[in-house]
């Protein structure tokens, strides 16, 4: 060994990566996930890497831990780690270094924890192996480190296995591990992708501020672009396999110099985005699939900016945009990024006609056995939905948002009859339906309460053609008289969700997630259904799909007038389409409103929290930093009183014994917006917007 | 935990009266007692003379009766025979005395006598079950560990050279019935044909002084079927240990490979084959019929294959119970050593 990698004095960047590609071997071909990467990252530094599934940003992470399977081989370049190429090192050294000096942060904490070994084991594990120390020295560092991870009760929490945990403890015990023996590097990998906001916000706080107190540099892979801008200093955007620009994050974030990044940034929905006035542009066409990538420039089939005879000659370097600014683009100089973003079509809002659905205190319960193996007979009551009350009109979308647990998927289910109501009603033209279940309903009635699903990727029979499947719903449906006529309606439906007719004949699997999402919503309006429960409809896609797929949902909406149910955690997403909001927590709603209400204050506090949490990818965005203490309590078990309590900010202001007794109230603020909340009037009016954008 | 094990043992009692009450209707089938009579008798015997020698001994009284008195929980008949003579169940079919008992049943530990052994049948049961006790330990010790280390050395590296070869070689074995391996167990180690006449043919000798040359055939004829099966379900767990996540947060933790499959894979890799390997023992009990009587060995099966090819209705019925409570126990085992492998799984 040149020098001790432990040896503090080294001065140079903890990690250099040179013109890195990784490859990975099938019988038929080569496949290249990584193409010329380049990176650097400073002691202390955060670099941040953006890109859509697929593009190769986790292959650079599995890079550099060189854990890229049978399969996977690095061919060619550098990743110098403090000065040291580790792609020469053996499995001794790699070892040596994996745990103790580079440490990693997984994307699914519930899935990286051994589910059979105790927490406090597994957090020993990495100093005794390291660093050969003691048990019971190792046990002393352990429960240190929990308690700078801001875990309640350490000791309990090193005795527990990870499945007595809640996915946010989860996450903080496997930061905890990743900083067992203080790393110089850390690896993030979507590590916050599986939780709810607020904890969400809560985890990036505590890694940011770890980051500061051990000095550790970190690589931070994510999807989120608000999520980068909190965390890191520099930024790296990848688009199919390739870096496409690197620089600070201000550089990037406010003097984009790629065309990709452009289009990214408009695809999604910033505060100001407005679904009439200045809708989404999505990307057009779709992510190439490594083996097909075009000639020259991956981007260019889909880039505005494409000129043909130059982008599609050959290797396209990075280009020097100044400033630690690079860009892999041409035409970069030329391009003049400060022209007015070209407004889509804009348009008129439509008028939200009569009530057709109306909730009047719908309640569910559930009744659960307290322990299933004995089938005792202590019963506990799950209050999923309390006293929902609201009604939605023709062609409004009125968005449901709450964290999990929070009892919207209930709601949905209850409203598409796979659960019957416990108490209250729900009723369709004024048709009581909540006590009726899914097999009693007529054909109209289902025809009419539609769903589209989260996740595109299990909602589709994988082994019928996608003809097939809505030509199957249209039966359901008794639509079309015979065969022909089915298929005639079912290509209109293609046709209707944008997809081509050829379409018809293919298998699931041959489509992209944001084509599969759209069979869902073809199959959706098969029976032309005049409410459609979206529940969480592009969680589960890329960002540059997100936007085409939200506007194919308006705009069916604007021409068939459908009342659209969105449920969804994404409050960005919901800001920009829903015409009101309804806030949901723990069963209860706290917030409901126009989406201008709820979105600016007076808040309910956990309105308030929710909007603070949500990460926001621009610059020039001031947010009010709120952070909730703790998780979201059972609903087996929720708090006595109001069920947002025990996180809640401004229970001193309210009165704690008000809080802890009774469930707040329900009250009007103005026309249309009710809260459930104990604060007095003047300190509502006290509250400050969470979201301000700063003067240009 | 108590209150589990309470539940599954009521469970086990009142699944051992329905199985025990099915086989004690079958053995009681008229048939069956015309055939008993006729050997116990006389093989000429009239038909009137089966009616009234199965009427003297109390074999045709009401199903539920017998049943009830066999189980001990109705007192035991005495009959005053067409041929003057008092027979009493309780004092094996003689007038009975003052200190004759009431109750006469399994449950006061009167299991009756084996008509083909002319013994107790309680005595019989005991000692043939020691011996295929001490056959199935044996069995065990090898086919356990050798499946789990073939499974966990297959799997640990799935579609190595090592993994193909170990599952081609327990695909192989699971795939040869006793009778045919343990014929060709005998044929080659057995008898000078192929120069390796190592181990004994038979096994008669080791019921009192088992020993590696005696014992050897027997034991691995059994435990080569159990293993490749035991260790294709070790592998298939294993393999899919192997690719779960927190194999690769141990490995990017920095822990070795050798350790990686100790502390981390094996405990999670096991839950799956352990409930298998219990469920060997009752397959295990089928099992050694065959091999047994093969090699001659004179344990459990043996005694169940001569009670049921001579009609001894008593012995039938006491091997019954037996592996009933076997069976039963040895899930019960698997129940609870379950809940100690995966700690997702509480009990209380």
């Amino acid at each position: 060994m040149d020098y001790d990698l432990r040896n503090d004095a080294y001065d140079g960047p903890i990690l250099e990566i040179d013109k890195l590609s990784i490859s990975f071997f099938t019988r038929l071909r080569e496949i290249p996930a990584v193409m010329d990467f380049s990176a650097k990252i400073q002691p202390g530094e955060a670099l941040g890497i953006v890109g859509e599934s697929g593009c190769g940003k986790s292959t650079v992470a599995l890079g550099v831990m060189q854990d890229l399977g049978v399969n996977g081989r690095i061919v060619g370049g550098s990743i110098k780690f403090k000065g040291r190429d580790l792609n020469t090192m053996t499995q001794e050294e790699l070892r040596d270094i994996r745990g103790s000096q580079i440490a990693m942060i997984y994307q699914e904490p519930m899935a990286s924890l051994n589910p059979a070994m105790r927490i406090g084991k597994q957090l020993m594990e990495v100093p005794m192996i390291h660093e050969g120390v003691s048990e019971k020295e190792a046990y002393e560092r352990a429960l240190e480190v929990v308690t700078d991870v801001k875990l309640p009760d350490p000791k309990r929490m090193l005795n527990s296995f990870p499945h007595q945990l809640s996915g946010g403890q989860q996450q903080r015990i496997v930061i905890a591990m990743a900083l067992m023996s203080k790393p110089s590097l850390l690896i993030l990998d979507e590590p916050t992708t599986a939780l709810d906001v607020t904890v969400e916000a809560a985890v990036v706080e505590l890694v940011k501020d770890l980051g500061k107190k051990y000095g550790t540099s970190m690589l931070f892979i994510s999807h989120n672009l608000g999520l980068v801008l909190e965390t890191c200093d520099r930024i790296c955007v990848m688009y199919s396999g390739e870096a496409v620009e690197r620089g600070s994050i201000e550089g990037v974030f406010d003097n984009m110099q790629h065309p990709y990044t452009q289009a990214l940034f408009r695809s999604i929905p910033l505060p100001g985005a407005d679904k009439n006035a200045r809708p989404l542009i999505a990307i057009p066409g779709n992510f190439p699939l490594p083996h097909e990538r075009p000639q020259g420039c991956n981007f260019g089939p889909r880039c505005d900016y494409f000129e043909a005879g130059r982008c599609d000659q050959g290797y396209i370097p990075m280009g020097d945009a100044g400033d630690d600014h690079e860009s892999r683009c041409l035409r970069f100089q030329e391009i003049d990024w400060n022209a007015p973003i070209a407004v889509g079509a804009q348009t008129e809002k439509p008028e939200p006609g009569r009530v057709v659905l109306k909730m009047d205190n719908l309640k569910k319960y559930y009744e659960v056995a307290a322990s299933a193996l004995f089938g005792g007979n202590s019963k506990k009551v799950v209050k999923a939905n309390e006293t929902l009350s609201f009604e939605a009109r023709e062609s409004e979308t009125l968005a449901i948002v709450g964290e999990s647990g929070c009892g919207k998927s209930t709601f949905a289910k209850v409203l598409m009859g796979l659960e019957t109501a416990t108490d209250g009603e729900i009723l369709l033209d004024n048709k009581s339906i909540g006590n009726v279940p899914i097999e009693d309903r007529d054909t109209k009635t289902i025809a009419d309460v539609q769903m589209v699903f989260q996740n595109p990727f299990d909602t589709l029979n994988p082994s019928m053609t996608v003809g097939r499947q809505i030509m199957r719903a249209l039966e359901i449906f008794k639509i079309g008289n015979n065969d022909n006529d089915r298929r005639e309606r079912m290509l209109q439906l293609l046709d209707l969700v944008k997809l081509p007719r050829a379409f018809a004949d293919r298998m699931p699997r041959q489509l992209s997630g944001g084509q599969k999402q759209r069979v869902g919503i073809a199959r959706a309006f098969a029976g032309d259904a005049r409410i459609v429960v979206a529940d969480e409809p592009v969680s589960a896609l890329d960002v540059s799909v997100q936007a085409a797929v939200t506007d194919l949902l308006m705009e069916i909406q604007r021409e068939h007038k459908t009342t659209l149910l969105f449920i969804s955690h994404d409050l960005s997403i919901v800001r920009y389409l829903s015409d009101r909001v309804m806030v949901m927590y723990l069963g209860h709603v706290v917030e409901l409103g126009t989406t201008d209400q709820v979105f600016s204050p007076p808040y309910h506090p956990y309105t308030e929290a929710l909007l603070s949490a949500v990460p926001i990818a621009d610059t020039k965005i001031k947010k009010k930093h709120i952070v909730l203490e703790g998780d979201i309590p059972s609903a087996m078990n929720p708090p006595s009183g109001c069920p947002f309590q025990t996180r809640c900010n401004w229970k001193d202001k309210a009165g704690r014994t008000l809080c802890e007794t009774e469930v707040p109230p329900v009250r009007m603020l103005a026309e249309g917006h009710q809260v459930k909340c104990h604060l007095s009037d003047v300190d509502l009016a006290e509250m400050e917007p969470v979201i301000e954008i700063a003067a240009e | 935990m108590g209150l589990f094990i309470l539940r599954r043992l009521g469970v086990m009692i009142l699944t051992a009266i329905c199985l025990t009450f099915i086989v004690f209707s079958l053995t009681n089938l008229y048939p069956n007692l015309e055939k008993l009579a006729k050997t116990q008798g006389n093989f000429r015997m009239s038909d009137e003379a089966v009616t009234s020698y199965l009427t003297n001994r109390g074999y045709l009284q009401p199903r539920l009766v017998k049943y009830g008195q066999w189980l001990g929980v109705m007192p035991g008949y005495v009959i005053d025979g067409s041929d003057g003579e008092t027979r009493a169940r309780c004092a094996a079919n003689r007038t009975p005395d003052e200190n004759t008992a009431t109750f006469c049943g399994i449950i006061q530990g009167e299991w009756g006598q084996s008509t083909v052994f002319k013994e107790d049948v309680s005595g019989i049961v005991s000692t043939r079950l020691g011996l295929t006790g001490k056959l199935m330990f044996w069995v065990m010790m090898v086919m356990v560990p050798g499946a789990l280390i073939i499974g966990v050395l297959a799997g640990m590296r799935e579609g190595s050279r090592t993994d193909r070869s170990l599952s081609t070689i327990s695909i192989i074995s699971t795939a040869t019935p006793e009778y045919v391996s343990g014929v060709i167990l005998i044929a080659v180690f057995a008898t000078p044909l192929f120069g390796m006449q190592y181990f004994k043919g038979t096994a008669t000798s080791a019921m009192d002084d088992a020993n590696f040359n005696n014992f050897f055939l027997p034991v691995i004829t059994i435990a080569l079927y159990g293993m490749g099966y035991i260790a294709r379900m070790t592998r298939a767990s294993m393999t899919e240990v192997m690719t779960a996540q927190y194999i690769r947060t141990a490995r990017l933790k920095g822990v070795s490979f050798p350790n990686i499959v100790m502390k981390h894979a094996l405990r999670n890799a096991l839950i799956a084959p352990f409930t298998v390997i219990m469920l060997q023992f009752p397959w295990l009990l089928n099992g050694v019929v065959i091999v047994e009587t093969l090699f001659n060995y004179k344990g459990f099966g043996w005694t169940l294959v001569q009670a049921a090819s001579n009609n001894d209705i008593e012995l039938l019925l006491g091997v019954s119970v037996v592996s009933v409570f076997v069976v039963l126990i040895t899930q019960l085992i698997s129940d609870i050593g379950y809940v100690f492998l995966n700690p997702r799984i509480r009990i209380s």
